[in-house]
C-alpha cells in the first residue's frame, strides 16, 4: 500500500495535499457551533447534485410534459418520491445554512481583512444560489412556478431602454413558455456545478488566509490552533447527524411543509392566481421589491435595484466597517445594531408573506408600512454600522491577545 | 533604440492580437445568444381570431394571443362613462379613453399587469370599477388606465383590428 502511495505521491503528491489542507490543516481551537454551517451547506450541495442528478434521468423539461413528469416521479418512479421531497426541502436547508453561515460571518467580523476576497466570493456563491433555486422552481411547472417566473424574469423590464427586449430574450418568446423553461431546465442543471467549482475557490480562498474564530483575533501559534482532523471533522460529523435528524423529519413526515398547494396546479399563463408568494427564502428581499411603491413611474425600477443592492451591499460591508476590531463579541453597540439586523429581517419576510393590501389591527397600520420601515432598518444597518465604527462613536471592549 | 522599437512592435502585436480574439470571441458568441431570441415558430403565432358577437354588454373573456391573455370587454354604457369621467382626472399615465379603443363599446387590452406581468383580474374586481392585480395591488379603470398600485403604465392596447363587424384580429402578422 505505501509502496503504491510512494509511487503516485512523486508524481501527484495527494499525500502531501491531504496531509497540509485537511488533516493537519490547522485551525482555531475556539470555533463555536456557529463555524459548522458552511460544512453543512457544502453536505447539502452535494445532497441536492445527487438528488437533481436522479431526477433529471425523469424529468422533461417540456411544457406539456413538465406537470406530468414531476406526477411520474411522484407516483411511478421507484423511491421518486424520496429523490423529489429529498431535493425540494433541501432547498430549505440549504437557504438555512448559507442565512447563518452569513450572519455568523457579520457577527465576527470574518469579511474583514484580510478574508475580503473570501467574503465576496460567497457573496457570489449567494447570488448564484439564489439564481438556481429560482429556476429549480419554475421545473414542476405548477401555477406558483409559472408566475413565480412571470414575475422575476419582468424585474428585467425594469431595467430602462433595452429592459422589454431583454425579458423576451430571456423568455425565447412574448411570455414565460416552453422555451423558457426548457433553458430554466439546462440552466438549473449547469449552475449547480459551476456552484461546486465556485466552493472550492472560496476554499482555496479560505485556506490562504484561514479561519476567522469567534473572538476575531489572529491565531498565532500552535497553541492557537488544532489539526483539522480529528477535532473538526468529528464536529462537522456531529453536525450532520444533527442536520439530518432534522431533515428526515421534513423529508419523511412533514414533505410539503414549505411547498404551497397552488404549485400542484398545472401552469395556466391565462390566470394568476389570487396570491402569489416566493419560496421562503425569498420573502424578505421580495418585500423591499414591493416596498419601494411611493416613487410613481420610478417605483419599479427603484423597486428592483433596491432588492439587488439588498444583497450587492455585501460586497462593500468590508469597507463600511471600520471598527478596530473584528468580532462583535467586543462591540456593545455593533452587537445590538445586528440583532436589530436579524430580527428585522424576519419582518420582511413576514410583510413578504402577506398579500400588499394587508394591514395590522384592522386597517390602523397598513402593511405597507411596516414593508418601508423594514427595508428603510435594512439598510439603516450598513449605514450605522460605517457610521458608529467611522465616527469613533462604539468604543469597543478590550480583546484578549491569544486564543 | 533598437530594444525600443522592438517593443513597439511587440506591444503592438500583442494588442492586434488581443484585439483580434475578442472581436473573434464576440462574433461567435453572436449565434449563442440569438439561439435565445424567440424561434420562427414562435414569431409565427403573431395574430389571434376572435369571434365577439356572442358578448353580451358587462361580458368579458379572455383570449390567447402570443401565449398571452388578451381580455375582451363589451362595456356597458356605464363602464363607458366612468372611463370618459376618468379623462379629466389626474392619471400617472395619462391617455384618453377615446384613444384606447377603436369601438366605444369594445375595450381590447393585453392582460399583462406593467408592473410585474401578473394577470390582472376580471371586470369589477378593483377601484374605479376596472382590474384588480392580485400580486401587488395595482387597480386599473373600466379604460385599462392604471390608478393606483405600483404599475407604472396603463395596460397595453395590443394592436387590433375588425376583419368583419363579429371578428376581431388581435396582433399584426409580420413579415
Amino acid at each position: 500500500m505505501s509502496t503504491i502511495m510512494e509511487w503516485i505521491d512523486k508524481r501527484l503528491p495527494v499525500t502531501e495535499l491531504i496531509k497540509s489542507q485537511a488533516t493537519e490543516y490547522p485551525t482555531p481551537k475556539n470555533l463555536n457551533y456557529w463555524w459548522n454551517f458552511g460544512s453543512l451547506a457544502l453536505t447539502v450541495l452535494i445532497i441536492m447534485i445527487a438528488t437533481g442528478l436522479f431526477l433529471a434521468m425523469h424529468y422533461k423539461p417540456d411544457a406539456a410534459l413538465a406537470f406530468k413528469s414531476v406526477e411520474h416521479i411522484m407516483r411511478d418512479v421507484n423511491f421518486g418520491w424520496l429523490l423529489r421531497y429529498m431535493h425540494a426541502n433541501g432547498a430549505t436547508f440549504f437557504f438555512i445554512f448559507v442565512y447563518i453561515h452569513i450572519l455568523r460571518g457579520m457577527y465576527y467580523g470574518s469579511y474583514r481583512a484580510p478574508r475580503e476576497i473570501l467574503w465576496w466570493i460567497g457573496v457570489v456563491i449567494f447570488f448564484m444560489l439564489m439564481g438556481t433555486a429560482f429556476m429549480g422552481y419554475v421545473l414542476p411547472w405548477g401555477q406558483m412556478s409559472y408566475w413565480g417566473a412571470a414575475v422575476i424574469t419582468n424585474l428585467m423590464s425594469a431595467i430602462p431602454v433595452v429592459g422589454n427586449d431583454l425579458v423576451i430574450w430571456i423568455w425565447g418568446g412574448f411570455s414565460v413558455a416552453d422555451p423558457t423553461l426548457n433553458r430554466f431546465f439546462v440552466l438549473h442543471f449547469l449552475l449547480p456545478l459551476l456552484v461546486f467549482g465556485v466552493v472550492f475557490v472560496h476554499l482555496w480562498a479560505l485556506h490562504a488566509v484561514h479561519s476567522n474564530n469567534p473572538v476575531g483575533i489572529d491565531a498565532h501559534d500552535d497553541k492557537d490552533n488544532l489539526p483539522f482532523h480529528p477535532y473538526y471533522t468529528i464536529k462537522d460529523l456531529y453536525g450532520v447527524g444533527v442536520f439530518l435528524i432534522f431533515y428526515c423529519y421534513f423529508v419523511f413526515f412533514a414533505p410539503n411543509a414549505f411547498l404551497e398547494a397552488d404549485n400542484y396546479i398545472p401552469a395556466n399563463p391565462m390566470q394568476t392566481p389570487a396570491h402569489i408568494v416566493p419560496e421562503w427564502y425569498f420573502l424578505p428581499f421580495y418585500a423591499i421589491l414591493r416596498s419601494i411603491d411611493f416613487l410613481g413611474s420610478f417605483s419599479k425600477l427603484a423597486g428592483v435595484i433596491a432588492m439587488v443592492f439588498s444583497i450587492a451591499i455585501l460586497f462593500i460591508l468590508p469597507f463600511l466597517d471600520r471598527s478596530p476590531v473584528r468580532s462583535f463579541r467586543y462591540r456593545p453597540l455593533s452587537k445590538q445594531l445586528f440583532w436589530i439586523f436579524v430580527a428585522n429581517a424576519f419582518v420582511l419576510g413576514w410583510v413578504g408573506y402577506n398579500p400588499p393590501d394587508a394591514s395590522l389591527f384592522s386597517g390602523a397600520i397598513p402593511l405597507i408600512l411596516i414593508g418601508r420601515t423594514s427595508t428603510a432598518i435594512y439598510f439603516g444597518y450598513f449605514v450605522i454600522l460605517w457610521l458608529v465604527t467611522a465616527l469613533d462613536i462604539e468604543k469597543p471592549r478590550p480583546v484578549p491577545k491569544c486564543l | 533604440m533598437a530594444i525600443e522599437v522592438e517593443e513597439n512592435r511587440r506591444d503592438f502585436l500583442i494588442l492586434a492580437t488581443s484585439a483580434f480574439g475578442v472581436a473573434g470571441v464576440a462574433a461567435a458568441a453572436w449565434p449563442f445568444i440569438r439561439s435565445w431570441s424567440p424561434s420562427a415558430d414562435v414569431l409565427a403565432q403573431a395574430t389571434s381570431e376572435v369571434d365577439i358577437s356572442p358578448l353580451q354588454p358587462g361580458q368579458m373573456i379572455t383570449v390567447p394571443w402570443q401565449g398571452k391573455p388578451v381580455f375582451v370587454l363589451r362595456r356597458t354604457p356605464e363602464m363607458i362613462a366612468s372611463a370618459q369621467k376618468g379623462d379629466s382626472e389626474s392619471l400617472p399615465d395619462p391617455a384618453k379613453d377615446a384613444d384606447r379603443v377603436k369601438r366605444p363599446e369594445l375595450l381590447v387590452l393585453l392582460a399583462v399587469c406593467t408592473h410585474l406581468g401578473c394577470v390582472p383580474q376580471p371586470i369589477g374586481t378593483g377601484d374605479y370599477g376596472g382590474f384588480l392585480c392580485p400580486c401587488h395591488g395595482s387597480h386599473y379603470d373600466t379604460s385599462g388606465r392604471i390608478r393606483k398600485g405600483p404599475a407604472p403604465k396603463n395596460l397595453e392596447v395590443p394592436h387590433y383590428d375588425f376583419k368583419d363587424a363579429n371578428t376581431l384580429v388581435i396582433g399584426k402578422a409580420l413579415a
